[in-house]
């Protein structure tokens, strides 16, 4: 039996064949739907979500083998407000159909916290994986440029905040 | 000439209005004949219409969404005639009912279709808000103004939101329609403006609002297998073996319904042969597949070879086989005998598959009299009569929910997984989530149809195009029409416009099922086109661009009223204003090219140039210029999403999609196989919106078939490499 820490909290897949991809564990089990199935095959970025920290395909994962692992899902990314890169996605209006929009948005995710101020090649390179029949890739590149100067402003604010303290 | 504003296209659209419109209307002015209308003080102004005392205003989308943003845009109409402001609205999609009239998506046409409607909708809720106000205020009607759901008198200063007076609204008789003034474009606040899609943010934070998210309690999950070979029937399988697996709940053969399984999306409600294995969750499910073992019956399957098919119809084309003739007009025989120069040349295209990102997947539960039904489909209105028979209910037994669809591009137009998932619902008697696994999707699939086109072209000496010939071979089940998507429909240009013209086709056996994808034979017939039409400039030694304006002429509007008909000053005025955006004629560096295609289809004039550069076969597509004109802007963002997305899907698609079938069966069956365009490889898109002052018509589908030939010719621009077969992968190319 696998316990695995899911946005904070712990889920154990009880009675659940340890070789069910992650995918279907979140979306059958846990009743957590916002993660996708495209392909199962690995191809489409629609299922991402962050083992550890890391964007993960999860209908790679077998659900058995995370015993102790976290997952991010995009129901767990912020709490409370939305994250840079979900408001960016909403002003820029990002989505088509929107159904691998999940999946991307992970994925961006996890590229701003590696590398909050990426250039046009790394965004490229962390987007490869997702695919977006709709053609959206555009809109997805601004939007990512956006939030990153959003976290970029937010993060000098920051640091003014902390100088005023210092300072006061 | 006029521009027609504020009429109706067509005859047929009218009369299917008056229906529409009038069904609507039926339920309108009485809160309690509503059902979704809630308490007293607050209240229905009709079908569409609902407004809170918090001061939300829902309107609801009739038709399905699919990523075309219509549930969105159709609001948009409804808010700006009703003069609500957009903060306040909430965008609901409309329960399955007959007084929506033909909720369906498909054809480019949910704006179209609804534009007349929606804005009466607004405008009769709007009238009715300021009557409930000038009776209350005692003061005339005519001098109240609205404006972001507010009733005013500006001569006594007297205000009061929407949501005050619609309890008094709501009780009032409807106003005539013809009572009901409509603005005009200058007056529009709303529409025109980038309005981001309602669902955005529902969407961003992963809420489950797509058909393969629906649950109710007690549903099992469910998954088909069904014969590789189209048409191949289940004898028997390993069934006692299957229902022992873990998770497995039961397993059994589903006879199906005769065919054919034709692209038959009003009338048909067949289900081929499978078995069906249902299991408590969907791997279960899915697992359990790999230790099935089935008997097929092949008698009446499918032997295609796509390599065949394709053999046949290049063989027919070059012996200028011909059984039905299409089109002629003038004098072809005269026009080709007295040419200055002819141009011969012969374009095809592969089988594709749609590829939308969420497969198929439908909750079902008809296992008791009340059947619901949970669904993503574009085709709702043609689910209940055909679920009915099937099941042999009444009509009125079911209930149809629409959710948001995983893209459509033509795929949910057939309902065929639904009358699966009831089967097999019926059988075990819960209600059935069934998931199609994404290599269910890519086998069973209604294809975009292989075309073959063999085009001809007379210029006199004088440097024009002036005979034209088209012959066709079609794939085809029964020898005598074209199978959906595999022909030609009779299109403007050239038949109406160039003087001489014969076109003609011959059929080649296929019983590979195909149904419509994004713009049916538009998006191949395109590539053969605009393609033919910049080899003749070239071989005539003229700019392409002058070429091909020279040959769209000057008529002006070929059938004056008609959308869906060339209108030379808009198809002259996209062509200029896209290769002026490029920077048509300006000198390129080694190995760059410009390419040029124009295209009418679904009532859209978009004109399309690409910069590519080409090295060895390794083609990278830098920019693409979009010039559109779909009439008046509802939504300004929907519209260059749609226009920007076109490009990406048809770059996507000519790169290397390409479906094979080798004894009636499928070839590919993942994305690994059949690849789509990553970022990486995406262009960068430059959308000119052409503002015509025309009726809007729909973006979903006419900026694809420009693209191929576009791409195409600023290959050939580049590299001198003239590409007449889609994929281009055929020919060695890829995109980088
Ligand atoms: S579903 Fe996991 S990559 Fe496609
Ligand atoms: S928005 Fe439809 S697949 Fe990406």
């Amino acid at each position: 039996m696998a316990t695995i820490n899911i946005n904070g909290t712990e889920h154990s897949f009880k009675d659940v064949d340890p070789t069910m991809p992650l995918l279907w564990a979140l979306r059958d089990i846990a009743g957590m739907q916002g993660v996708k199935y495209g392909c199962g095959v690995g191809q489409c970025g629609a299922c991402t979500v962050w083992l550890d920290g890391m964007a993960t395909r999860s209908c790679q994962l077998k659900v058995g083998s995370l015993d102790g692992r976290s997952v991010t899902t995009i129901e767990g990314l912020s709490s409370g407000s939305l994250h840079p890169l979900q408001q960016a996605w909403i002003e820029h209006d990002v989505a088509q159909c929107g159904y691998c929009q999940a999946g991307q948005i992970m994925s961006a995710a996890a590229l701003l916290e590696r590398k909050p101020r990426p250039t046009d090649d790394d965004i490229d390179n962390a987007m490869a994986g997702n695919l977006c029949r709709c053609g959206t890739y555009g809109r997805i590149k601004s939007a990512i440029r956006a939030a990153s100067e959003t976290k970029m402003a937010s993060d000098l604010f920051y640091d003014a905040m902390e100088a005023a303290e210092v300072s006061a | 000439m006029n521009k027609p504003q504020n009429t109706i296209a067509s005859t047929d659209r009218r009369d299917f209005l008056k229906v529409s419109l009038g069904l609507a209307l039926t339920s309108t002015g009485s809160v309690s004949m509503m059902s979704f209308a809630s308490a007293t003080a607050s209240g229905s102004l009709n079908a569409y219409v609902h407004i809170d005392t918090d001061g939300s205003i829902t309107i609801f989308g009739p038709n399905p969404e699919v990523g075309q943003g219509v549930n969105t845009s159709l609001p948009m109409i409804v808010a700006e005639e009703l003069d609500a402001s957009w903060d306040d609205v909430v965008c609901k999609a409309a329960p399955v009912a007959q007084q929506y009239g033909m909720q369906f998506a498909g054809g480019s046409l949910s704006i179209p279709m609804r534009w007349d409607e929606m804005r009466k909708v607004g405008a009769i809720a709007r009238d009715m808000l300021c009557q409930a106000a000038a009776k209350d205020w005692e003061v005339p009607k005519d001098q109240l103004v609205t404006n972001r759901s507010v009733v005013s008198h500006p001569p006594t200063g007297r205000q009061a939101p929407y949501s005050d007076l619609v309890a008094a609204a709501s009780l009032l008789p409807v106003p005539a329609q013809d009572t009901i003034s409509l603005k005009t474009p200058d007056q529009y606040r709303l529409l025109g403006k980038r309005v981001p899609n309602a669902s955005a943010q529902d969407i961003a934070t992963g809420k489950p609002i797509f058909g393969i998210d629906a649950s109710t309690p007690g549903m099992v999950y469910a998954s088909f297998v069904k014969c590789p070979a189209i048409g191949g029937v289940a004898k028997s399988a390993n069934l006692t073996a299957v229902k022992s697996l873990p998770g497995v709940i039961d397993a059994f053969i589903v006879d199906g319904t005769p065919g054919p399984y034709n692209f038959d999306i009003r009338e048909s409600f067949a289900v081929q042969s499978g078995v069906a294995i249902v299991a408590k969750n969907t791997w279960a499910a899915f697992k359990a597949r790999d230790s099935l073992e089935v008997q097929w019956d092949l008698s009446s399957a499918s032997t295609d070879d796509s390599d065949v098919i394709e053999a046949q119809a290049l063989a027919a084309l070059a012996s200028e086989k011909m059984q039905s003739e299409i089109e002629r007009t003038g004098d072809v025989d005269t026009a080709f005998a007295t040419a200055s120069l002819t141009v011969d040349a012969t374009y095809s295209t592969d089988f594709v598959s749609h590829a939308q990102l969420e497969p198929q997947g439908v909750l079902v539960s008809a296992a008791t009299a009340d059947v619901q039904v949970w669904t993503s489909s574009q085709t709702p209105v043609f689910i209940t009569q055909n679920l009915s028979k099937l099941l042999d209910v009444t009509p009125e037994s079911i209930t149809v929910h629409q959710l948001r669809g995983g893209g459509g591009f033509g795929r949910r137009l057939s309902n065929e997984y639904v009358f699966e998932a009831a089967l097999i619902s019926r059988r075990i008697g819960a209600p059935v989530k069934l998931q199609w696994k994404r290599e269910d999707d890519m086998a069973f699939d209604y294809f975009r149809a292989p075309t073959y086109y063999r085009l001809q072209g007379a210029i006199d000496r004088n440097g024009k195009l002036t005979g034209w010939k088209n012959l066709v071979a079609a794939a085809s089940a029964d020898g005598e029409k074209a199978n959906y998507g595999a022909g030609y429909r009779a299109f403007d240009f050239p038949g109406k416009v160039i003087p001489n013209v014969a076109i003609g086709q011959s059929f080649v056996p296929s019983k590979t099922p195909t149904g419509a994808w994004r713009a049916p034979i538009s998006n191949v017939y395109a590539f053969a086109e605009q393609s033919f039409i910049a080899e003749m400039a070239h071989n005539a030694d003229q700019d392409h661009r002058d070429f091909l304006l020279d040959a769209i002429g000057d008529q002006g509007w070929i059938k004056e009223g008609d959308m869906a008909s060339l209108n030379t000053e808009r198809a002259r005025a996209v062509i200029e204003t896209a290769t002026k955006a490029a920077g048509w004629g300006r000198k390129l560096a080694e190995g760059r090219g410009l390419g040029l295609a124009f295209f009418l289809s679904h009532s859209g004039h978009i004109a399309e140039v690409a910069e590519v550069s080409v090295e060895g076969k390794r083609i990278t597509v830098h920019d693409v210029w979009v010039a559109a004109d779909v009439g008046q802007v509802v939504n300004l963002s929907g519209l260059e999403n749609q226009l920007q997305g076109s490009v990406v899907d048809g770059l996507s698609t000519m790169a290397a999609q390409t479906i094979t079938i080798k004894n009636g069966a499928i070839v590919q069956s993942n994305y690994d196989q059949y690849p789509l365009l990553r970022m990486p490889q995406s262009p960068r898109v430059h959308v000119e919106v052409v503002d015509s002052g025309y009726r809007p018509t729909g973006a979903g589908e006419p900026a694809l078939p420009p693209l191929a030939p576009a791409v195409c010719n600023a290959v050939f621009n580049a590299c001198g490499e003239r590409i007449r077969a889609l994929p281009i992968s055929k020919a060695g190319f890829t995109i980088v």
